[in-house]
């Protein structure tokens, strides 16, 4: 049987995956994605671990991060439509206005 | 897989945990190298694409670790709602829309870089020094009954930050609706006016359609005109900026033509191009182009 070490350190790896993502990609919809991915890393931790203990807390955890994370899309995504109708770019750095 | 069958049937135990080894093994590799491929691929699409492949495999992975429900809300929330989501919104801003190479702060991807492979040792240690033990042995409550137990914790330990989430999304829904709106700066044009500017703009008919039914009918063919010549106007504009790069590629690379673009290549000797054509179409008069320009914002500002 496979350890839930395994399942962490996986975890760990996407995250990481997902955190170089958001420091070097430019355009908000790509950088948003990896936010998911990193998102997901964590649920894959939780679960390894509601395993671990072999309770659910770790599994209710995980539904309440999923719930928070469509929130967080819908929001997130409508913002991104709101700056490219201005700004006509979907660009991390053209949205710059708040610099100066 | 509950404990007592792991005593009572050691062989069938045994092959079902080397299944979860073997399945982890090749479903790790999958994930790790989509999401590396996710970060690297330029394109917006190919890295929804990518994801969603993250996405199921991680399905797959709580299916395997004893969560069934998580695995098909992760299926219908994640694959489903949120990247159908993010396709809709790459629609809206454009499916080209390819990363700029620039970095903004010298040396950024080499720095991220480095954090993320320290972060990774970090972890990575942390992991591997903690005491994860092997897996509890799965009772009732986590295997076959799954979702009742879910459904006892949410509403009873968990009942007010479950109480709270209805409120986190019914602000989110408002939230997008108010950010996603646009205020109409300008009166809404009636049938009335938006057909007199059509008759104003010089071009009252639609524009012609694609294709010549003799040779083919795609919406990237141009139309003949009566005296020989291809209608520039019949094709869409963003087709031909696609054909116009794609000629740039195939430019680069001759041998690895299609027939159609050969076909093509052999008529744009007796035939002007088909996408500067427009220069030398006597139907084209200065004037109706930047009407068309109008028409399309109208069109724009309709929507």
């Amino acid at each position: 049987m496979i350890s839930p070490a395994n399942y962490v350190a996986l975890a760990a790896i996407l995250f990481v995956i997902g955190g170089v993502g958001v420091l070097i990609r430019k355009n908000a919809i790509v950088v948003f994605m990896c936010v998911e991915l990193m998102l997901n890393a964590v649920n894959l931790a939780f679960i390894a671990f509601a395993r671990l203990y072999g309770n659910l807390n770790g599994q209710v955890i995980a539904f309440f991060v999923m719930v928070v994370a469509a929130a967080e899309v819908v929001v997130g995504l409508a913002i991104l439509t709101s700056i490219f109708r201005t700004r006509r770019s979907a660009s991390v750095d053209d949205a710059n206005l708040l610099k100066y | 897989m509950t404990h007592q069958m792991l005593h009572a049937m050691p062989m069938a135990a045994s092959a079902a945990s080397n299944t979860e080894v073997v399945t982890f093994w090749v479903l790790a590799v999958v994930a790790v190298g989509a999401a590396l491929g996710m970060i690297l691929t330029r394109r917006a699409v190919h890295c929804a694409i990518l994801l969603a492949v993250v996405m199921l495999v991680l399905a797959v992975m709580y299916a395997m670790q004893g969560a069934p429900f998580l695995a098909f809300v992760q299926v219908i929330v994640y694959t489903g709602a949120v990247l159908m989501l993010f396709l809709f919104v790459l629609m809206i801003v454009g499916i080209t829309a390819a990363d700029s190479i620039i970095e903004t702060i010298r040396g950024q991807r080499l720095f991220a870089g480095l954090a993320g492979i320290a972060m990774l040792v970090l972890l990575i240690l942390v992991v591997g020094h903690a005491t994860i033990g092997a897996a509890a042995p799965s009772s009732a409550r986590n295997s076959s009954a799954n979702v009742q137990g879910l459904a006892r914790l949410v509403f009873t330990t968990y009942v007010y930050p479950f109480e709270i989430t209805s409120a986190l999304l019914i602000t989110a829904a408002l939230g997008a609706m108010v950010l996603a709106h646009r205020e109409r700066t300008s009166p809404k044009p009636t049938q009335r006016m938006l057909s007199r500017r059509r008759v104003a703009s010089g071009r009252p008919t639609p524009l012609p359609g694609p294709g010549t039914y003799a040779r083919h009918n795609a919406v990237d063919m141009p139309a003949l005109l009566p005296d020989g010549t291809q209608s520039r106007l019949s094709v869409s504009s963003v087709l031909a900026a696609r054909e116009a790069e794609a000629a740039e590629v195939r430019a680069e690379l001759p041998y690895r033509t299609s027939t159609r673009t050969q076909a093509a290549a052999i008529a744009g000797e007796t035939v002007p191009d088909p996408l500067r054509a427009g220069e030398s179409e006597p139907e084209t008069s200065p004037g109706e182009a930047p009407a068309a320009a109008d028409l399309a914002d109208e069109m724009e500002d309709e929507q």
